[in-house]
């Protein structure tokens, strides 16, 4: 069947789930899946470690689903389902990312290089020194291409793991800044202090991608 | 000196700036700066860029033909037992 594009209305998904109804189960796992699977590799950076990952969370949500009282969003649930057991899997890999570090990865680093802007004895002290070049003017296919694509993607593996963790959720899988904060157990100033700095480094990484171009 | 914002200070308030988290007066400078900024208002246009960039995968993935088997037998199995 085809994945659902728009939002399942989730008390009657649980329902049909709690009635161990495959159809609404076939749904969810279409519906969730590839994200979850997206969102478990930015923990444990391997497809199989992160295939068992999402099995593990299918079983863990299958069982506890007579339980769940619906008090933060389906969704919700399942990707924190997801973190912990990414987490876990990530421990015994020794590659762990700890949510209470995570706010570490704020690394202070400036959104644009100091050596953009004047200095004190310039013209426009922290103004400009040249003006970023607009992008508009670029043709939409090297904007759209695999290569632009590769660049995105090799930016956002280097970033440290909190940024990641906020950009793969916040700007690739569109999610909105509380839900990002619920999972990832951060307050919305410290989200948004990650996510600043990944836009910023992967703007960066763009900017030098197509002014070598 | 004036309350106006530099260049160097926008782009720390871009992100804060466009979830809407920037209190009314500190909005409006930013508003105010960009206003008559060309530099500044290229960088937010390629934050928005970045952003939109970001969000667009090249393909949908779907589940895997075999992720989708194990996944349903996990079902049936759950389903039988509970």
């Amino acid at each position: 069947m085809e994945a659902p594009t728009t939002a399942v209305d989730e008390r009657v998904l649980i329902a049909a789930l709690r009635d161990r109804d495959e159809t609404a189960f076939t749904a969810l796992i279409e519906e969730h899946g590839p994200s979850m699977r997206r969102f478990a590799l930015t923990f444990v950076r391997s497809g199989a470690v992160a295939d068992d990952v999402v099995q593990e969370v299918w079983i863990v949500v299958l069982r506890g689903i007579d339980r769940f009282e619906g008090r933060s969003s389906l969704k919700t649930w399942l990707f924190q389902i997801v973190a912990n057991t990414a987490k876990t899997r990530a421990v015994k890999e020794a590659r762990v990312v700890p949510f209470s570090s995570l706010l570490d990865d704020d690394d202070g680093t400036p959104a644009v290089s100091p050596d953009r802007f004047q200095g004190p004895d310039g013209v426009h002290p922290g103004g400009w020194t040249s003006f970023p070049v607009p992008w508009e003017r670029l043709p939409g296919e090297q904007l759209l291409s695999n290569e632009t694509r590769a660049v995105i993607e090799a930016e956002i593996a280097r970033l440290p793991d909190g940024q990641r963790l906020v950009i793969t959720l916040r700007d690739m899988e569109g999610w909105p800044a509380d839900e990002v904060c619920n999972v990832l157990e951060l307050t919305e100033t410290n989200q948004r202090v990650l996510l600043h700095r990944a836009r910023s480094r992967v703007r960066a990484a763009l900017e030098r991608h197509f002014v070598e171009e | 000196m004036s309350e106006e914002l530099t260049c160097e200070q926008l782009v720390e308030l871009v992100t804060a700036y466009l979830d809407g988290a920037l209190p009314a007066r500190e909005r409006e400078r930013f508003e105010a700066h960009l206003s008559h900024c060309p530099g500044c208002t290229s960088y937010v246009e390629q934050i928005g860029t970045t952003i939109r960039l970001t969000g667009e995968p090249l393909t949908e993935e779907s589940l895997s033909p075999e992720m989708r088997e194990t996944l349903l037998s996990q079902f049936r199995d759950w389903a039988k037992s509970a």
